[in-house]
């Protein structure tokens, strides 16, 4: 029941919206605003009237004789760069950084632990073996990395179970050891690999390889993911209060572990399948935002999820125009700007901002 | 009503309690007392089924909690711990929502807040609604955890020492609200070390020591010096209170062994 929550939400809905249309708008070919609104305006209205096609031909008919279309008054390579180009680059931006800054979220309340965030038991150390593993083998690095995240959590998880409960500590603990050992493996591939390079890159973490269908795979994930972790709002607020005072108000805390961290698990690694390790969004913008909307997850969610989707959309924009025809990882911007404002709260607010 | 039969219970292979039988009615007081170590938070644990007992059966108006789900004991019975700290800024109406946890699906309604509300006045907290949980001091923290047991509509309010920490005024305080939440028909088991105040606010009193119940009774006939010597191994001095008109339990400051004579 923050006050200023919704208004908060509504404000940084539209801030999205915004960043997407403006950021699809920049790059090497410039194109101006209006014109990329126009394109963007015309792919909805088509995407629509596709859809509503199969489901009600009759209705699309007649919408089709209004001519609801916009005056074509872009070239075809501009709609080509915008929207087969731009457009699927700056929705795979948001929807990592969606899925960091939610997952990360989700850690902190779990874990309640201002030091989690969505790799913090290990699941980018097995991202990261996959991708080296798929880069050496000349295997699909998407696939691997997904997989290597998925089985590290799995491990992870399996390791800390004592008696059929999980224990947090014993969960950070192992999940520290494991992401250890295989970030030791990973090291070891980059040093026998014959072209480290690729490795390295994927582990600063970049969107340079956004593709639709990049799009629609981890859009179905991370979208699901994100929805059903908002289900355990409450339960999490609960929780901070202690596990035996939650389970003394009737909530299932192994149960909610559970699914926090399964879904956790999914989303990061369906959004570090496609970006490689993007550092620092999953740990701060959830740090920002508790500081705005406070500790209630019903509020601090959503809103987690809108400013890491924001976040991440300018960051990719910023790496990719900053250095002519050099795209710079985006992790590595992610954290050069996110630090320093971060400091910045942390000062300004002269007290713990964390348990 | 609240039963125990013959319950034992423990941690792995350790028992903490063995046979413990007990009843508590509405409207009466029940105070456990025992030395740290004597299994009185452990039998809160079980009685709301956050520890399974190892044998016996823990009956809620006449329902073996055994077979109820944790949302259900939640709407009957609501725990009060010692005085816990909350680092996270939560609004004081925002903890006490969360006495509402066991009933509300999705989101609160009307009637949930109306049972905030109410549950807030009755513990004299609804001024501090808006404060951050973070910002209270002690008492006040207290009674916004009643004010969510509360909020649980609960049966049965069990208190594990609500009032260490506290000050004399706040432990009072908190002990008068309870009180009178059994007057109005609560069923209330309180972990209480103070036995002056055990005493005093008490209908009945049950002595624990090493997992056993040593003495089940009105005050007056558990504690004894006797019954306390033998439980907390010091010598007391047990009188009449006449300004309370209950006990007065004074401890004797010198070694056992010479005050026997």
């Amino acid at each position: 029941m923050a006050k200023p929550g919704k208004s908060v939400i509504l404000i940084l809905a539209l801030l999205l919206i915004a960043a997407i249309i403006s950021n699809t708008a920049i790059g090497s070919t410039s194109i101006s605003p209006d014109i990329t609104t126009k394109i963007l305006v015309a792919e909805i209205i088509n995407g629509a009237l596709d859809i509503t096609e199969k489901i009600f031909p009759s209705v699309t008919a007649k919408i089709l004789m209004a001519n609801p279309f916009i005056d074509k008054t872009w070239t075809d390579s501009q709609e080509v760069i915008i929207t087969d180009i731009r457009l699927p680059r700056v929705l795979l931006a948001a929807l990592v950084g969606a899925a960091l800054s939610t997952a990360g979220c989700a850690m902190q309340g779990l874990l309640k632990n201002p030091m989690a965030d969505p790799y913090i038991i290990g699941m980018s150390s097995g991202a990261a073996l996959g991708a080296s593993l798929a880069f050496m083998l000349l295997l699909p690095v998407q696939l691997l990395s997904f997989i290597g995240a998925v089985i590290t959590i799995f491990v992870v998880y399996n390791i800390s179970k004592i008696g059929g409960k999980v224990p947090v500590d014993t969960l950070l603990l192992s999940g520290i050891a494991v992401g250890s050992l295989l970030a030791a493996f990973t090291s070891l591939i980059i040093f026998i690999s014959h072209s480290p390079h690729q490795i390295i890159f994927w582990l600063m973490g970049g969107l340079w390889t956004a593709s639709w269908d990049k799009v629609k795979i981890t859009s179905v994930m991370i979208i699901f993911g994100i929805l059903v972790l908002y289900r355990f709002a409450w339960s999490l607020n609960v929780m901070l209060l202690g596990e035996e005072q939650a389970q003394y108000l009737g909530i299932h805390i192994e149960q909610v572990k559970r699914y926090v961290l399964v879904l956790s698990a999914l989303v990061t690694a369906a959004a570090v399948s496609v970006s490689g390790i993007i550092g620092f969004v999953g740990l701060i913008i959830p740090h920002i935002m508790r500081i705005i909307v406070g500790p209630d997850h019903r509020i601090l969610f959503p809103a987690s999820t809108l400013m890491g989707a924001v976040f991440l959309v300018l960051c990719d924009t910023f790496s990719r125009t900053i250095i002519d025809s050099v795209e710079l990882p985006v992790g590595i911007v992610t954290a050069m700007f996110g630090a320093p404002f971060f400091i910045y709260l942390l000062r300004k607010r002269r007290q713990s901002l964390y348990a | 009503m609240l039963e125990i039969r013959d319950l034992s219970a423990g941690y792995g292979h350790r028992h903490v309690l063995e046979h413990i039988s007990l009843k508590a009615s509405e409207g009466e007081v029940v105070g456990i007392i025992g030395p740290n170590g004597s299994g009185k938070t452990t039998l809160l644990k079980t009685i709301t089924k956050v520890l399974e007992p190892i044998s016996g059966t823990v009956l809620i108006d006449g329902t073996n909690v055994n077979e109820m789900q944790s949302t259900q004991i939640a709407k009957k019975v609501a725990v009060v711990s010692q005085v816990i700290s909350i680092n996270f800024e939560f609004t004081v109406e925002d903890i006490v929502l969360m006495g509402r946890t066991p009933y509300i699906k999705g989101s609160e309604t009307f009637e949930d807040i109306n049972i905030v509300r109410d549950a807030m006045e009755k513990t004299n907290t609804l001024f501090l609604k808006d404060r951050l949980i973070t910002q209270l001091s002690g008492g006040e923290l207290q009674r916004v955890i009643i004010a969510r047991a509360f909020a649980q509509n609960p049966k049965i309010l069990l208190l594990d020492e609500p009032t260490s920490h506290l000050d004399i005024t706040n432990q009072i305080d908190i002990l008068n609200l309870v009180k009178n939440a059994s007057r109005k028909g609560m069923v209330v088991v309180a972990v209480i070390h103070d036995l002056n105040l055990a005493a005093y606010y008490c209908d009945k009193i049950c002595l624990l020591q090493d997992g056993e119940l040593i003495s089940t009774g009105t005050p007056e006939q558990v504690l004894t010096s006797s019954n306390i010597e033998r439980a907390f191994n010091i010598a007391v001095k047990v009188i009449p209170n006449e300004i309370t008109n209950s006990l007065y339990v004074i401890p004797v400051l010198e070694p056992l062994h010479e005050t026997l004579h």
